[in-house]
């Protein structure tokens, strides 16, 4: 099956020979932080994770695409998602990969890295995500491609896969679980402490990843006219709509305990995104265009009338995913180290190195979901699927 | 010729046997159940939890001069310690033993009509060696670890640098090497390691020179303003001046439970 990377037109090579490029440029950066060390970052002993681990929250939930289209099609029956189920799995996949590359950039000693597996840990949350991470990769893995090897022989589906997807199901939400518990068990971290964490990160992850799946899909649809169905992106665009109104939801309910409270440990972070606190401002740009981005793809994707017109919806979900990104990806882990400890602000921005090393990480996720939905789109195409 | 051969396998084979016998007698005399060597060091200090108390009115009254002496605590840890000092990049400095206002060591406690003298003065801060750590809790490696006396310990080699424990410890007192920390260590002291870049380090409570018999060199050079001693011993002098005297701890209501204590 995996002849189908290896033929392709002047455009797939293009882009890959671009991403490998993207990639060899970052590792040179890659390199001069493994000898100089994190100090390349703009972090520091206030903001202690930054930019990397940011991306690692964002990415965790973009690898729960998959659970939106196979839990309809495999609970529910739902047969209009049978065509793109695949790419969703191959796009976790390659989110996960992504989450462990960032994680690793961000260690001070990644040649030690399996210290994590030779001392299991259990009192800590960070090997229970290790865990859960790596067996969400091997189920997608294992599910995605031995379904796609049984339509390539025109057999169909195994079934010994049927326990593994019902699991994958139950596993895709403990790795938003897990990953939102690193953090919200952390005292003295405000942002961080709340219980809704771990269902703000659900419904982030769940409106999120299927935007990302659905504007892909789009792409790969224009170079390879390969249709995933009208039907399937219709109501994966409903779930997402949900999703996003529960996301937003659970930020309000945020905003509502931190003010109406007037506890000013819970405040203080809020303040400081939406108007700067204490002189310190950094984020306020940021966290303004968050807010008009969640509400104008609300009022896109809300009305049906908007969400079923093509282009639109294209809007709205561009404008979902920046307003999800800079919440999870930039806010909210810069955020839980502001203010410090002892109540003053460390502003965090990052440096050249951290965007070029994270350009590394991503350019090297783009290749596996390339190569992986060049061979699934291939394959389908020649069964027919098309 | 065949007598000769048989003869030399025999004693080639006895020569054998004794050698592999007589070594494994050998070494298994000399093993020894796994020990610390530190438990036979008499001179060692022990405790069942190490605490501190720092006593804010043992400083001088005069502010700089009371700097002066904040100033000669700290050399004194780093000196002991290997910390390294004046590193590139401020907001990436390595602190075991700091100096702070009182808002910053007390955050919530601050009111507008603080007592002068407790707003103008600043405070020593440390690792709090907790007794229900965040730091260890959230570590996934074990590299850090809570010893039988309290002391919380950081094992630099297994550390893989992830920085969670950073972003447990509520009280700011885990430093990150950003970078390699040897240059900016300026008098090395050679009985101690000098850390590598890419691990975390804090305040050890000088546990090498409790196993010499020695108190932390913070206290030490602090001329009985810092008292360090037993918590668990009702006898010991740092318990009779808890006993005596009204004391504070940075943020008990987390649930740390602190073993550093404030006479403010």
């Amino acid at each position: 099956m995996l002849e189908k990377a290896l033929k392709g037109s002047k455009t797939y090579w293009v882009w890959i020979i671009f991403l490998l490029a993207v990639m060899g440029a970052g590792s040179i950066f890659y390199i001069i932080q493994l000898q100089k060390g994190l100090t390349v970052t703009g972090m520091g002993r206030d903001v202690s994770w930054g930019f990397y681990i940011a991306q690692f929250t964002y990415f965790v939930g973009v690898a729960a695409s998959a659970v939106m289209l196979v839990l309809p099609l495999y609970l529910h029956n739902q047969k209009k998602f049978e065509k793109m189920v695949t790419l969703g799995e191959f796009m976790a996949v390659a989110a996960v990969v992504i989450c462990m590359g960032f994680v690793v950039v961000d260690l001070g000693q990644p040649q030690r890295m399996l210290n994590m597996i030779f001392h299991p840990t259990l009192n800590s949350m960070l090997f229970y995500d290790m865990i859960v991470l790596s067996g969400y990769l091997l189920l997608n893995i294992i599910i995605a491609w031995n379904n796609l090897h049984a339509e390539y022989q025109r057999r169909p589906h195994p079934h010994w896969l049927k326990p593994l997807i019902y699991l994958s199901i139950v596993w895709a939400v403990s790795i938003h679980t897990v990953t939102a518990y690193l953090i919200q068990g952390l005292p003295a971290r405000h942002l961080w402490l709340t219980a809704i964490m771990a269902p703000r990160f659900l419904a982030s992850a769940f409106c999120s990843g299927p935007a990302i799946l659905i504007i892909l899909a789009l792409i790969a649809k224009k170079f390879t006219r390969y249709d995933p169905g009208k039907e399937a992106i219709r109501i994966l665009a409903q779930i997402v709509t949900y999703a996003m109104v529960t996301n937003v939801f659970l930020f309000l309910c945020e905003l509502f305990t931190a003010y109406y409270s007037n506890i000013p440990g819970h405040e203080h972070i809020l303040t400081y995104f939406f108007t700067g606190l204490h002189g310190a401002n950094a984020l306020v740009g940021w966290a303004w265009v968050m807010a008009a981005a969640a509400i104008l793809s609300l009022v896109i994707l809300v009305p049906s009338r908007f969400r079923n017109h093509p282009d639109m919806l294209l809007v709205g979900l561009v404008l979902l995913i920046l307003a999800t990104w800079i919440d999870k990806g930039l806010l909210l882990i810069v955020g839980g180290f502001i203010p410090n400890p002892m109540g003053t602000i460390t502003e965090y921005a990052p440096t050249g190195y951290e965007l070029m090393i994270s350009a590394m990480v991503y350019a090297t996720g783009l290749l596996i979901l390339t190569i992986l939905w060049k061979v699934a789109i291939g394959v389908k195409k020649e069964i027919g699927e098309a | 010729m065949g007598s000769n051969r048989r003869q030399f396998l025999r004693i080639a084979g006895i020569t054998t046997l004794l050698g592999l016998g007589g070594g494994i007698t050998l070494s298994a005399s000399s093993y020894k159940p796994q020990s610390d060597p530190a438990q036979e060091n008499e001179k060692r200090l022990r405790a069942g939890r190490w605490g501190m108390v720092i006593d804010m009115r043992k400083f001088p009254k005069d502010p700089e001069e009371r700097q002066r002496v904040f100033d000669r605590i700290i050399e004194a840890c780093h000196s002991t310690n290997n910390v390294p000092e004046g590193e590139a990049k401020p907001i990436q400095e390595v602190k075991w033993i700091w100096k702070d206002h009182f808002e910053h060591v007390f955050p919530g406690k601050e009111n507008p009509f603080l007592a002068e003298r407790v707003e103008q003065s600043e405070f020593l801060l440390l690792c709090n060696h907790c007794k229900n750590p965040p730091c260890v809790r959230v570590c996934p490696t074990q590299a850090t670890y809570k010893r039988e006396d309290g002391i919380v310990q950081m094992d630099f080699h297994r550390c893989i640098g992830c920085r969670y424990c950073m972003a447990g410890c509520p009280y700011g007192s885990r430093s990150f090497n950003f970078c390699d920390p040897g240059p900016y260590v300026k008098d090395k002291n050679p009985d101690f390691p000098v850390r590598m870049r890419g691990v975390v380090e804090k305040c050890l409570f000088c546990y090498q020179r409790l196993e010499e018999g020695k108190q932390p060199a913070c206290v030490e050079a602090s001329n009985g303003a810092l008292i360090f001693g037993d918590l668990d011993d009702p006898d010991s002098h740092i318990r009779q001046v808890l006993r005596e005297n009204y004391t504070v701890r940075r943020k008990v209501d987390l649930g740390t439970e602190p073993s550093v204590f404030y006479i403010v």
